[in-house]
């Protein structure tokens, strides 16, 4: 791995919400590096803060939420110390983003043809007629049948698959390095979408961009993934490769998640193992590690604090008093 | 299978829909369920599966006639459901429950929790306040939440909690028919199988019937003896699961299961699932023929002129499809 791949470098990150019951730590300080044509998939629960992750990296966060501290670099340059002008060249034009849910990030009240275009004119200074010829290719590519038909249409005449094609085409108007997908496939049927992430890797090849993927499904980040970062409340608590982090998980959180799924080749004799108890209070976290209430192994050491992110080999790194004990030992 | 607990024939719904033209004399009809026949048999599981659109919900809704069908008969242990009077509806009603997908939405926010599962009970007349309290706080042990949780109210509890006392809700007035819209698709992976044992362990505790509705096809498979599949309203398979999920006959059916992704990084990629083109189409215009033409990558000319039939292929294995005619 040469340094030079590396596009997108996040160190401790920490986005903070203060609300009135208390100062609720959304993400506490998170690392990772993105290699530029790869991508990851940041996966866990509701609340793990998977979302607001790539709401910081793209600087989208509203009060009262607040990056309080860390650095995203792209290119070495770090984003969170730019003005918003400067913040504005480079979102939806270098990093770009889609959401869970189509039909909330388009504008019900202007033409699809327009909002696709609207990007490439404020970034690529191109007059109007420039900006409709490429939104057409950009709609044939995306897979919309009759784009100088559906051009003039509005979001409320497309299907959801559809209008997630809508926000892609947008997505990738400037071949942006970054694509951010939040939970891209989460609202569609599921023949709509493998339609989807086909689209999505298809595109990520032809403009050799780098895909940050949220996701809650195991499936989704098996079937994209090349690197994979599993958060729990707030933070990163195992990161590998796609095929360690699936044959051989090492946080008991992971290995949990991956056996209280519901497989296909289960059967009606196939134990259900689920994960006892809750994900915890965000806002009143407890001392040390925040999944031992849960854990089936933990120990003493757990409750005392937080165990750092380490690296087991190059690919794989994981945040667990008990895996980096028993890593010294044979080490040892 | 005319012995059967639960017994669907011909279910139809069709909602008139008013478009904006001023020369259309009758108004269009969106064909959210188009003449399904199902049986359930006691302390059984039914899994209804499909997408978006199909009609699995208004199925739901029509079984228990909470919308009032089109067309066809729903037979509970030998009563006409469909046509039984007012009252002798209302005493059906405690036999059959719905629970809903989103918990938060179907518990009344201003009502403890333990008022909540109460609730059923006063509606319907029965008990003292005392017994029915001591009802709700014998629900509540049976579901795994606390003494305690009684005075709470739900936007206190999470997602996986809220549904345990809608279960705890709809159980209270012991029905024999319970019926699950989605009830695990919003709750987290590590949840859901809380949620899935719970609902096995009341299932044989207390010989209930299920008919779970649900989008994933794991889950279905996991929870139901027998799948039926559904396509812009109709029933287009239906068999015992595992026979069903072993050997598809029905090309949506191994479309969706091609579709799948799958939990295993060296098993599927995203190169291989499956390759079904196209959107569902309009339920209030639907194709000609069999309503899967559009899409299906076996289609023949007969597909477009006629409809096929579910037709029995296997014992208890029905499906409708030319291919196997």
């Amino acid at each position: 791995m040469s340094n030079s791949d590396v596009i997108l470098e996040v160190e401790d990150l920490r986005t903070h919400f203060r609300l009135k019951s208390g100062t609720l730590k959304a993400v506490d300080g998170i690392s990772f590096t993105l290699r530029a044509g790869r991508t990851l998939c940041i996966v866990g629960e509701s609340g793990s803060g998977k979302t607001v992750t790539s709401l910081s990296i793209m600087r989208l966060i509203d009060p009262p939420g607040r990056i309080v501290e860390g650095r995203v670099s792209y290119r070495g340059q770090d984003l969170l110390g730019l003005d918003e002008a400067a913040m504005e060249k480079i979102r939806g034009d270098r990093l770009a983003m889609i959401f869970q849910d189509p039909m909330t990030s388009l504008n019900p009240s202007f033409r699809i043809g327009d909002q696709i275009a609207e990007g490439m004119m404020a970034h690529q200074g191109l007059n109007r007629e420039e900006a409709r010829r490429q939104t057409l290719e950009l709609m044939a590519r995306v897979g919309i049948p009759q784009p100088d038909a559906r051009f003039r249409d509005y979001p409320h005449q497309f299907s959801g698959g559809m209008r997630q094609r809508v926000l892609i085409a947008g997505a990738i108007a400037c071949d942006p390095d970054i694509l951010i997908a939040d939970e891209p496939t989460t609202a569609l049927d599921v023949t709509i979408q493998a339609q989807i992430l086909r689209l999505l890797r298809s595109i990520q090849t032809a403009l050799g961009s780098a895909l940050i993927l949220v996701t809650h499904d195991l499936g989704v980040v098996a079937a994209m993934a090349d690197d994979v970062m599993v958060m729990y409340a707030g933070k990163v608590v195992e990161y590998g490769d796609v095929k360690t982090i699936f044959a051989e998980p090492r946080h008991p959180y992971t290995q949990g998640l991956l056996s209280s799924l519901v497989r296909l080749d289960d059967t009606r004799e196939s134990p259900l193992r689920p994960i006892p108890g809750l994900p915890p209070d965000l806002a009143r976290l407890p001392e040390g590690c925040s999944f031992r209430a849960r854990c089936p192994v933990a120990v003493a050491a757990c409750g005392q604090h937080y165990p750092a992110l380490r690296p087991l080999q190059e690919t794989h790194e994981v945040a667990c008093h008990l895996v980096a004990e028993a890593d010294a030992e044979v080490r040892a | 299978m005319s012995d059967a607990f639960l017994q669907v024939r011909g279910l139809a719904k069709h909602f008139p829909v008013s478009r904006k033209t001023l020369f259309q004399a009758r108004p269009d009809l969106l064909r959210a369920v188009d003449g399904i026949d199902f049986d359930l048999p006691r302390g059984q599981t039914l899994g209804l599966v499909g997408e978006s659109g199909c009609g699995k919900s208004t199925t739901a809704r029509l079984v228990l006639r909470l919308v009032e069908s089109t067309a066809g008969e729903v037979t509970l242990e030998g009563v006409d459901v469909l046509r039984c009077s007012r009252g002798a509806l209302q005493d059906l009603r405690r036999e059959m429950q719905l629970v809903f997908q989103d918990p938060l939405s179907s518990l009344n926010p201003r009502m403890s929790v333990g008022t909540n599962i109460a609730e059923p009970l006063r509606f319907h007349g029965l008990g003292s306040r005392a017994e029915r309290n001591e009802k709700a706080r014998e629900l509540l042990d049976i579901v795994g939440l606390k003494p305690r949780d009684f005075d709470r109210f739900p936007h206190e509890f999470s997602g996986g909690q809220c549904q345990r006392v809608a279960i705890a809700r709809a159980l209270v007035l012991r029905p024999k028919l319970v019926i699950f819209d989605e009830p695990v698709s919003a709750l987290d992976v590590s949840i859901q199988a809380q949620i899935l044992a719970l609902l096995l362990r009341l299932q044989s505790e207390f010989s209930l019937s299920y008919i779970f509705i649900s989008h994933d096809l794991s889950v279905i498979k996991r929870i139901s003896d027998r799948t039926a599949v559904m396509y812009l309203g109709k029933i287009v398979e239906q068999g015992p699961s595992e026979r069903l999920y072993r050997n598809p006959l029905h090309p949506y059916t191994q479309a969706l299961l091609q579709a799948i992704p799958v939990p295993d990084p060296a098993a599927k990629r995203v190169e291989d699932l499956g390759g079904l083109e196209g959107d569902v189409p309009s339920p209030i215009d639907p194709p000609s023929g069999c309503r899967f033409h559009t899409r299906c990558p076996h289609r023949m000319p007969r597909c477009v002129e006629s409809e096929p039939l579910l037709k029995e292929e296997e014992s208890g294995h029905q499906v409708a499809c030319f291919l196997h005619d």
